[in-house]
């Protein structure tokens, strides 16, 4: 029987030692991604990489490695699912925060986690069987696989991300405002625009920024119906290849360890650091909050 | 005449980081009676009761010196034993903070916590402490029931039942009454009185009057000095010192 | 000259009819795969092996069986270890700089995006590794990928614990395990439960990282070892909505998504049942 002290010092380095494994695995992960994805630039230059229009490593004899043709199409669908997201996601959260009951509210939140419970590639199904074939028809295109209708699928997946986010930040600021604002006047309007919606406002931008990258990272509702051809797109008619849905789809075609290959992890570590960026500056955003908000 | 003291402070100066909040701090608490420090916010009253019970190990960045002796031992010495110590020396805390669990069970945990499986001996010493802590008679037939369920001034007394149920020898008390109507107060107040008949209690309160009404030792703190120290009659009637006198003539605090 | 009132009538108006879309836009994807694939779902379909030559002959079965069993892969492999890490950062490291880094960084890694999870499973468990396309390897790539969640959901559940419980327990003698083990655990229990569950359901829904890792659309039997390959829900039925020439691929499609999305709404819907029984219990 051990005395307590012992155990005690047991216990404490079991967690230490789980707990610094963990971190050390998560380190671990991104350390071997950051040595294969930068082995890339030892061959091809950061500015051919980033900047080359062609993608087209299988080509016979001279093989083109630039994926800006990729990050367009990524910042295109990304662009179009905020588009949708943004105003829906702010009339939401403000629907649910201030004028809903309750009762509608405690109803309506659960519903918006559904949808963020969806999988993707159930939206990706849904997308290929319902709303490319209507897209084709409405705009008179051939098929319906197009920057277009990702921008749509992917905004109803960051949809909850950015309502239920701007709705925590509404909810969170402190009632004396609401009553300082109305005991002046205002009609409940005057009140959310005017006093609400400035102090709720780098809130709500953490949230956008959170469904940014949630649409940034979203690979199977692309692969799925954004077209994924290769060309530069011109319009949002055009079908897009992302950065996601090309790794999704090269990945599994090429020799390990070829330069091919390590292009690949290198698309992948741009996409950690994109959302890694875009995650961290909501994080800070929020945090900031916390610490203002407190009373 | 060394066992007439029960807690000796030698020299004890204490730190935030680089932030100094006692300053050689001199204090002998006289068994079976009840000390109250007194003082404005911010004076290191609570600090100081911290220091007994080592509350103040919980934070990372506290630095203590000089000497603290319990029962002939420094309670920083290199043998101590925190957990030991704890359970001798019980603490309540400013704001009632009872465990969300049931009233029983609450009064039980110190003894759980010591491994004691039988349970009619634990039914025994949570009945005790509950009277002891005249709760029994409003909670008995509701042992089950939440503790969050009592009033605030219940849940203090269920409280103060549960460091009794570990029978310690010494209870610190901070401000235990500063979040309780007076009703309330007054309660508690009559149960320190009981208690001290067979406990050393160290109470901090920014009520004046309720040091001069429940205490037998006084000890007026300033910026983290001991201004003066003495039985309490004498203080309140006569104070040595310009700035106690100021003090307890409100004149400010 | 539009008067307040009736601009706030007309916004108002407005967001509701945003919300009402959204909850309408909820409804008519589980309508429309209720509609499209309640057809095929029958018993059969349910515990049938899967018929590669004539899909109409056969059931699921077996990419049922393949997502349960990779759940249970990452719940072994994330959970303890999340929780025990989550226990580390919020009781036992120092509150320094470094820890607050550490915090910052997890939460950030939750966003990162599940493909890139997927390349490093390949490279890392598939190939370095050796483990191949193989159950094994998907479960420790979902594994890291759920890690984070778990992490900071269990650290939030931690944190939610009022530190006056842990001060009174240590007042009464308790060690710092005990303290943990009867007054910081049992309050938090519920809420690292619901943020596991989430965890796990979101698992269970992602096909990016498997395709790269293990997941088949047809093996003829089911997997008998951790190192066998497997086949999975939603591989399935992407299979089948964008490579399978079987006229009665959509149907089928739509079926395998109805299962995924009558598994992973319940429990969801655990989840809720658990946080509403938690906000009713939580007094302080």
């Amino acid at each position: 029987m051990f005395n307590y002290k012992t155990k005690e010092k047991l216990i404490g380095l079991f967690f230490s030692t789980t707990g610094i494994m963990t971190l050390l695995i998560l380190i671990g992960i991104f350390a071997f991604l950051f040595v294969t994805g930068i082995h890339t630039f030892s061959e091809i230059t950061p500015t051919d990489f980033f900047l080359g229009e062609q993608w087209n490593p299988a080509a016979y004899g001279e093989p083109s490695w630039g994926i800006l043709s990729l990050i367009i199409g990524t910042l295109m669908m990304a662009f179009g699912s905020l588009v949708m997201a943004i105003p829906m996601g702010l009339a939401g959260a403000i629907y649910l925060s201030e004028i809903a009951g309750t009762k509608t509210r405690e109803l309506l939140k659960p519903a918006i986690e559904m949808i963020a419970g969806i999988p993707s590639v159930v939206l990706g199904l849904i997308g290929i069987l319902f709303l490319s074939p209507l897209i084709s028809q409405v705009f008179g295109l051939s098929h319906g696989l197009n920057a277009l209708t990702s921008s749509v699928i992917v905004g109803i997946m960051v949809l909850p991300t950015i309502i239920s986010i701007s709705e925590d930040v509404l909810t969170s600021l402190p009632n004396e405002f609401r009553e300082a604002s109305l005991a002046l006047g205002a009609t409940k309007w005057q009140m959310i625009r005017m006093t609400l919606f400035p102090a709720a406002l780098s809130g709500i931008v953490a949230a956008i920024m959170l469904g940014l990258g949630r649409a940034i990272g979203e690979t199977m509702v692309v692969l799925m119906v954004a077209g994924n051809a290769m060309a530069m797109p011109t319009s949002f008619f055009d079908p897009v290849r992302p950065m996601t849905a090309n790794i999704a789809i090269e990945i599994k075609e090429v020799v390990t360890g070829s330069l091919h290959y390590e292009a690949l992890f290198a698309i992948g570590l741009v996409l950690f650091v994109m959302t890694f960026i875009v995650n961290f500056i909501s994080d800070i955003i929020i945090e900031n909050r916390a610490r203002k908000y407190k009373w | 005449m060394r066992e007439k003291i029960k807690i000796e402070f030698k020299n004890t100066g204490f730190w935030y980081g680089s932030k100094q909040i006692l300053f050689g701090v001199n204090l002998k608490i006289y068994p079976k009676k009840i000390t109250a420090l007194i003082g404005p916010s911010g004076c290191g009253k609570s600090t100081l009761i911290r220091c007994v019970n080592r509350m103040n190990d919980l934070i990372p960045i506290a630095k203590i010196d000089g000497r603290i002796i319990y029962n002939n031992e420094d309670i920083y010495g290199k043998n101590a034993d925190i957990i030991e110590l704890r359970k001798k020396i019980g603490m309540v805390f400013q704001k009632p903070n009872p465990f969300p669990m049931s009233i029983f069970d609450n009064v039980a945990y110190g003894l759980r916590i010591q491994n004691m499986k039988d349970k009619n001996i634990i039914k025994q010493i949570v009945r005790s402490s509950l009277e002891k802590a005249d709760l029994w008679t409003e909670v008995k037939d509701c042992l089950n029931c939440s503790a969050f369920g009592l009033s605030g001034g219940q849940q203090q007394r269920l409280c103060i039942a549960r460091a009794l149920a570990n029978d310690p020898d010494v209870i610190l008390m901070d401000e235990p009454c500063s979040s309780l109507d007076p009703i309330a107060t007054a309660k508690i107040e009559v149960l320190l009185k009981k208690i001290k008949r067979e406990k050393t209690i160290i109470i901090v309160t920014h009520n004046m009057q309720q040091a001069k009404r429940i205490s037998d030792y006084s000890c007026y703190l300033l910026n983290g000095k001991i201004i003066e120290y003495s039985k309490t009659e004498k203080m309140f009637i006569n104070p040595r010192n310009k700035l106690t006198k100021d003090y307890l003539d409100g004149m400010f605090g | 000259m539009v008067s307040e009132h009736s601009k706030q009538k007309i916004y108002f108006v407005f967001f509701q009819s945003t919300m009402i879309l959204s909850v309408a836009i909820l409804l008519f994807v589980l309508i429309f795969i209720f509609y499209g694939g309640a057809g095929v779902v029958n018993l059969n379909f349910l515990v049938n092996m899967w018929s590669h030559r004539e899909i109409t002959q056969g059931g699921i079965f077996p990419a049922i069986f393949g997502t349960f069993l990779l759940a249970v892969g990452v719940s072994v492999v994330s959970i303890p270890l999340g929780i025990c890490t989550a226990i580390y950062l919020n009781e036992y490291a120092k509150e320094n700089l470094l820890t607050r880094t550490i915090k910052l960084a997890i939460r950030n890694l939750a966003g990162v995006p599940s493909i890139v999870y997927g390349i490093f499973g390949l490279a890392f468990f598939a190939l370095f590794l050796k483990l191949g396309g193989s159950l094994i390897a998907a479960s420790l790539t979902l594994g890291c990928m759920t890690l984070p969640w778990i992490i900071t959901a269990s650290e939030e559940s931690l944190k939610a614990v009022p530190n006056s419980f842990r001060e009174g327990s240590y007042a009464l003698g308790a060690t710092k395990w005990q303290t943990i083990k009867t007054n910081v655990l049992p309050h938090s229990f519920s809420g690292i439960m619901t943020g596991a569950i989430l965890g796990l359901s979101r698992a269970m829904g992602e096909t990016a990282p498997i395709i790269m890792v293990g997941a088949t659309f047809f093996i003829a039997h089911l997997p008998s070892s951790p190192f066998d390959k497997f086949m999975a829900m939603p591989y399935h039925l992407y299979i089948l909505a964008t490579q399978h020439s079987s006229p009665y691929a959509r149907e089928y499609a739509l079926g395998t998504a109805l299962v995924l999305v009558a598994l992973i709404f319940m429990l969801n819907l655990g989840v809720f049942a658990l946080r509403y029984n938690l906000r009713k219990k939580k007094a302080w």
